[in-house]
């Protein structure tokens, strides 16, 4: 086996090495051949494809995401713009490309819930979350979030009072959906970068609400 | 196409799996795949619709045993044959048989990096006024394309309500098959969970999708 199957949750036994033997893995060798192959037809140029790891590395991820947010929870003008047109206040933070090109943010509020999904293949919005996690392009994911949205939430140990509605955005469209998470309480007076420490990715996805400042304190965290 | 990709209210995939502290790739070989679909994609031999149907044209206990990166392998490899840029055989022998097909030229590292960062807008300028408007009742056709499309079977024959008008944008269905953007007015359509999934529905479950305007008609009222 050089990859788990989508069954269970995804691919994370897909190493590059079996350990027994220290072999490449069949799946390594393909891939490894693919490129050889298309670099020596001249149809990839390997700068840029490095370029392209190192880009979606270091570069994209969900701090992006935060920060979009973090400045929604303190700039009320900020905020309406965002819900209003989220691709161009996205973009005023610097963020912007590929799979952000049309984004629309979902603001999570004590009566509705959103969580997201692409049920039909792995859309998501790169620019503001980076690359997905192997859970939100598993089958199981991928399956339930349309029709078990409560038992998906509990499973990421989120438990939303029985009168809150959930929302489900189902990404068939190059619309990508960013959810605003709630601001926890006891942060008033909290600068935007603090504030943005405590959204986390599953918490712009819906699978996960903000960081509880009261629950870091509990754990001698802050 | 009613393939192994349309996972909407399918069961017995079992409990959804995080993973703690995940890394962004799992192996470098991932990277590689990731990279190479970027990059082969930039060369304009085929676009995002057809990429996404070379996936889901995968036999669906192959698609659905694979990891993701593998699917974006397979798909990659197919598209590659499919295209002739490159055959089965040094595909497997990993390298050329064959002269390379005269396309354009490979993008360089910068001008990668301003193409992801440019990104590729898939709205277009609408040529007709909208049919729908927001807060009209409508009804996803059941319809059953043998080819690509975006209309996911969970939501077929089901009645909605148009809640934003998106704009126009690329047809899907279309541009999988070479048939040109053939743009269409795209509309935000939602549903409630007791339509879709019947007495079995989470009474406060709302599920929209983003449908395209030939996904629908007009229910009179």
């Amino acid at each position: 086996m050089v990859s788990g199957p989508l069954p269970t949750g995804g691919d994370i036994h897909g190493h590059d090495h079996d350990h027994d033997s220290g072999h490449l893995t069949d799946v390594a060798l393909r891939v490894h051949a693919l490129e050889s192959l298309l670099i020596e037809k001249g149809y990839v140029d390997p700068a840029a494809l490095d370029a392209i790891v190192e880009t979606y590395e270091t570069k994209i991820g969900p701090r992006n995401g935060a920060r979009v947010v973090a400045r929604s929870w303190v700039d009320p003008d900020y905020r309406e713009w965002l819900l209003d047109d989220a691709t161009a206040a996205i973009k005023s933070l610097g963020y912007a490309g590929r799979q952000g090109e049309h984004m629309v943010a979902v603001e999570n509020t004590g009566a509705v819930h959103n969580l997201v999904v692409c049920t039909l293949c792995s859309c998501y919005p790169l620019p503001v979350l980076g690359l997905p996690p192997v859970w939100y392009k598993s089958a199981p994911y991928r399956s339930r979030a349309v029709i078990d949205p409560r038992g998906v939430l509990a499973e990421f140990g989120v438990s939303l009072p029985p009168e809150t509605k959930i929302r489900v955005w189902d990404s068939t469209a190059e619309i990508r959906y960013l959810v605003v998470p709630m601001r926890p309480a006891g942060t008033d007076g909290w600068s935007e970068e603090r504030l943005a420490s405590l959204v986390t990715r599953d918490s712009m996805i819906g699978a996960g609400l903000a960081i509880d400042p009261r629950s870091l304190a509990a754990e001698g965290r802050a | 196409m009613n393939g192994g990709q349309d996972l909407g209210g399918m069961m017995g995939f079992g409990p959804v799996v995080a993973e703690p502290e995940e890394p962004v790739f799992h192996a470098d070989w991932e990277k590689r795949v990731l990279a190479l679909r970027n990059a082969a994609g930039a060369l304009g031999e085929w676009n995002i619709d057809m990429a996404r149907h070379a996936n889901e044209t995968l036999h669906p206990v192959d698609y659905l045993s694979s990891s993701y990166y593998e699917v974006w392998l397979k798909g990659l490899e197919k598209l590659l044959i499919s295209r002739g840029l490159a055959t089965p055989e040094e595909l497997a022998d990993g390298r050329a048989l064959q002269p390379p097909k005269p396309i354009r030229p490979p993008l360089a590292a910068k001008a990668m990096i301003e193409a992801l960062a440019r990104g590729t807008p898939y709205d277009r300028p609408p040529a007709s006024p909208a049919r729908f408007a927001v807060r009209d009742e409508v009804r996803a056709l059941n319809i059953n394309p043998k080819g690509h499309t975006r209309l996911p079977r969970y939501a077929r024959g089901k009645r909605g309500r148009v809640e934003k008008v998106h704009g126009v944008f690329v047809f899907p269905d279309a541009n999988a098959h070479g048939l040109g953007p053939s743009p269409q007015w795209l509309y935000l359509v939602r549903f409630s969970g007791a339509e879709l999934w019947g007495r079995d529905g989470d009474p406060g479950l709302d599920v929209s999708i983003d449908a395209w305007e030939s996904y629908l008609e007009g229910i009179a009222g």
